[in-house]
């Protein structure tokens, strides 16, 4: 399952980050790394990018980029 | 001898307030060599001799983006004697991320830990000391924005830069990238000295596999491929490339670290205060409608309430001082054309420049607190999709908007676009947004030659400029502007309330920049259309404008126009004049037609124009080279004549070819 699936207020755990170069690097260094628990809070208004909730900030990414980022279900919740 | 200092920091984490609060006003703005990115430096307030530079708001070390490259390479070059890294402690995860990079590069380091009065005020706890402990690095809780723990920031970086504490060798690394780590560093150690880097930093961008390190190391084949071996072993054993192997080693560090220091019970007061404000403001149906609205009103009061009775005010002004300098002048018997020059010339030429000041400092002022209360980010997350067709991010969309009012605050409000590209691509757009300069022009076509259906052509004129920003954006993404667009992966921060200075600086930095301006280039440019104006070929005064240089060259250029529609002599004058302010374009016109009164210009106009050609010339007005005070900021922003004046040429170009389209088309109809 990749992030883009999921729906607002629903969280995930990060199992893997697809993509290459600048844009990777970018998630990566922005604290998107696996075991780290995301949720996403809303779409935009005109359907994408979305925003997203994790170590206790707000970041916003494109479908397309969230797209490339594999969770599994959050089974702590 | 001078202490440097370099302070580095996250984007959004009072990075600016505490740079204001360190150096008073005593600032100095320019680029970073090389770039456009911008380098702010001052003078530590009540320490004459420490002098602090500002470095870009930064995420991470990577080599992808000019402000991390820059920042990397200024504190490997230019050796500061200690890192001020601000860090916000509401937020500290990710922006220690950043921490751990610095220390990398073995520089003595202070973290200034800010917004803590957030984090005690929400019932959280950080143990500083502890913190500090672990991280092997001096921290120093402070709140920028209330003044506190400023002095003994000063005083802790101060020491740190004296040598009072040992430059940490932490090792934040574990396992397979450690073993890797320390295997390369051995391989690498005398390049990474002769080429300057720590050897410790050396070996960590080798494994991250970082290209501009790479190379700079001069590394042999042999040792190049004993490298790659490490690092392949070291992917294998711990299943994750390079780059996610260092991203993920630091933030588990980090983890641990926070985990028996950082005690959060809840979300601060302004991060849940937030979500509240964007259920408003990024709402589905509301959030587009709102940021509509509050554009509006900026617009009204700056151009409307407040904006047009400064504008007045300042007229009176400069006409006052023009008028008791021309009496003056003529009092003391200095020649015609002299008066001439400094009145006609000159002080004509700037004082129509500078009335626009009120403008330009009062967008300003909406703009800052736009971008410091958090809300520029919202604007770029409710607006992405929109400008993402055309090869931007949702950034550029305010700079183009305030397009619309005046091309000048809106190219120089595209400084705060991250990405260089898209600065660059939005520069060369937003002139074809139609400023309220051009309106003037608008009024006279349209009540020449359409005075029953004025609106309609206003919105069609607006549109056309629209349209072939949209289709120019799509041309310059295929082309020359075809690179890696920097990813849409943007924070947005919780709301505050900016900073009354932080505002007022940018205010009076924004104006100086402009004033700078009319003073260089826009002087320069009413000097020569003066001179071009009153003078012919042979070097007389002219009586009469139809027979100076200026219209001699708009006679000679006029054939150009015809494919257009408009090959009258004066047509073309008045677009040559129109360069230096866009309102000129209409003077002109009824100065080389003669008339006195608006009917007596329409009448006059339409021995100038027939309709077709009117039009044909509106949609030519809209769209080619903006005036100099424009050219003059985008040339500031471009960081080069070559691309200023390639951008000019190319707005030209693409504002004949619609006229050109739009007259022979129409032609064939009429």
């Amino acid at each position: 399952m990749t992030l883009d699936q999921l729906k607002p207020g629903d969280s995930g755990i990060i199992t893997s980050i697809g993509g290459q170069g600048v844009l990777r690097r970018r998630l990566l260094d922005m604290g998107l790394t696996p075991r780290t628990k995301v949720t996403v809070r809303k779409v935009a208004p005109l359907g994408d990018p979305i925003e997203l909730f994790l170590r206790s900030y707000v970041l916003t990414i494109r479908q397309e980029e969230a797209a490339k980022i594999e969770i599994k279900e959050d089974t702590k919740e | 001898m001078s202490i440097l200092f370099a302070l580095a920091g996250n984007q959004n984490c009072g990075k600016t307030t505490l740079f204001n609060r360190l150096t008073g006003s005593n600032q100095h703005v320019g680029n970073f060599p090389g770039v456009t990115v911008e380098k702010k430096e001052g003078v530590i307030k009540n320490h004459k001799d420490c002098v602090i530079v500002d470095l870009p708001g930064i995420y991470s070390l990577s080599p992808y983006t000019a402000e991390e490259v820059v920042t990397r390479d200024f504190i490997l070059q230019n050796h500061p004697q200690a890192i001020i890294n601000i860090v916000d402690a509401t937020n500290i995860e990710r922006n220690l991320y950043l921490s751990l990079q610095l220390m990398e590069l073995g520089l003595p380091m202070v973290i200034a830990l800010n917004m803590m009065d957030e984090v005690r005020a929400s019932g959280n706890t950080i143990h500083v000391r502890q913190l500090s402990n672990q991280l092997g690095v001096p921290i120093i809780p402070i709140s920028a924005s209330k003044n506190q723990g400023i002095d003994d920031l000063v005083a802790a970086a101060l020491q740190v830069a004296k040598g009072a504490y040992p430059v940490a060798k932490m090792d934040f690394c574990s396992g397979e990238v450690h073993r890797a780590i320390h295997a390369i560093g051995h391989i690498v150690e005398d390049h990474a000295q002769a080429a300057g880097y720590p050897t410790r930093f050396a070996a960590t961008k080798l494994v991250e596999g970082d290209e501009a390190i790479t190379q700079a190391l001069k590394l042999t084949a042999d040792e190049l491929h004993i490298i790659d071996h490490i690092v392949a072993d070291m992917e294998k054993e711990i299943g994750m490339d390079r780059e996610a192997a260092l991203a993920d080693m630091r933030y588990a560090f980090i983890e641990k670290i926070c985990r028996g220091t950082v005690m959060k019970k809840q979300e601060t007061h302004e991060q849940i205060r937030s979500e509240k404000i964007d259920r408003w403001l990024t709402h589905k149906y509301l959030g587009i409608p709102i940021f509509l609205g509050i554009m509006l009103f900026i617009f009204w009061i700056t151009f409307s309430v407040l904006g047009a009775r400064l504008q007045d005010l300042l007229d009176q002004l400069i006409t006052l001082g023009t008028d008791s300098l021309a009496a003056f002048m003529a009092n003391a018997g200095v020649s015609q054309w002299l008066q001439s020059l400094v009145i006609d010339g000159i002080a004509a030429g700037i004082g129509s420049v500078l009335s626009f000041l009120p403008v330009i400092v009062l967008l300003f002022f909406f703009l800052s607190l736009l971008e410091d209360s958090g809300y520029m980010a919202r604007v770029a997350f409710v607006m992405d999709k929109l400008l993402r067709k055309i090869g931007l991010s949702g950034r550029s969309f305010v700079p183009m908007l305030i397009g619309f009012g005046c091309s000048v605050p809106a190219i120089m409000a595209t400084r705060t676009l991250s990405s260089e590209r898209d600065r660059k691509m939005t520069i060369v757009l937003t002139p074809f947004m139609s400023c309220s300069a051009k309106l003037p022009i608008y009024g006279m076509i349209t009540m020449a030659f359409f005075p029953h259906s004025t609106a309609l052509v206003m919105v069609s004129i607006y549109v056309i400029g629209i349209l072939v920003a949209i289709a120019s954006g799509l041309l310059l993404k295929s082309t020359v502007f075809q690179g890696n667009p920097v990813p849409f992966v943007m924070e947005l921060p919780a709301y505050r309330v900016p900073a009354a200075k932080s505002v007022l600086l940018h205010m009076w930095e924004k104006a100086k920049d402009f004033i700078k301006k009319a003073f260089t280039i826009i002087f320069l440019a009413s000097m020569a259309i003066w001179f071009l104006q009153s003078f012919d070929w042979t070097f007389n005064q002219v009586a009469d404008s139809s027979n100076s240089i200026l219209a001699s060259i708009g006679s000679a250029v006029a054939p150009v126009f015809g494919p257009v529609g408009f090959s009258d002599w004066r047509a073309s004058t008045a677009l040559i004049t129109g360069v230096t302010a866009k309102e000129s374009v209409v003077s002109t016109l009824s100065i080389l037609t003669g008339a006195g009164t608006d009917a007596q210009l329409a009448a006059a106009l339409s021995t100038v124009f027939t309709p077709l050609s009117a039009y044909a010339f509106l949609v030519f007005t809209v769209l080619y080279m903006p005036c100099v005070a424009a050219f003059a900021a985008s040339k500031r922003e471009l960081g080069s004549w070559r691309d200023a004046v390639l951008t000019a040429c190319y707005q030209t170009a693409a504002a004949y070819l619609a006229a050109f389209v739009i007259f022979q088309v129409g032609s064939l109809f009429i």
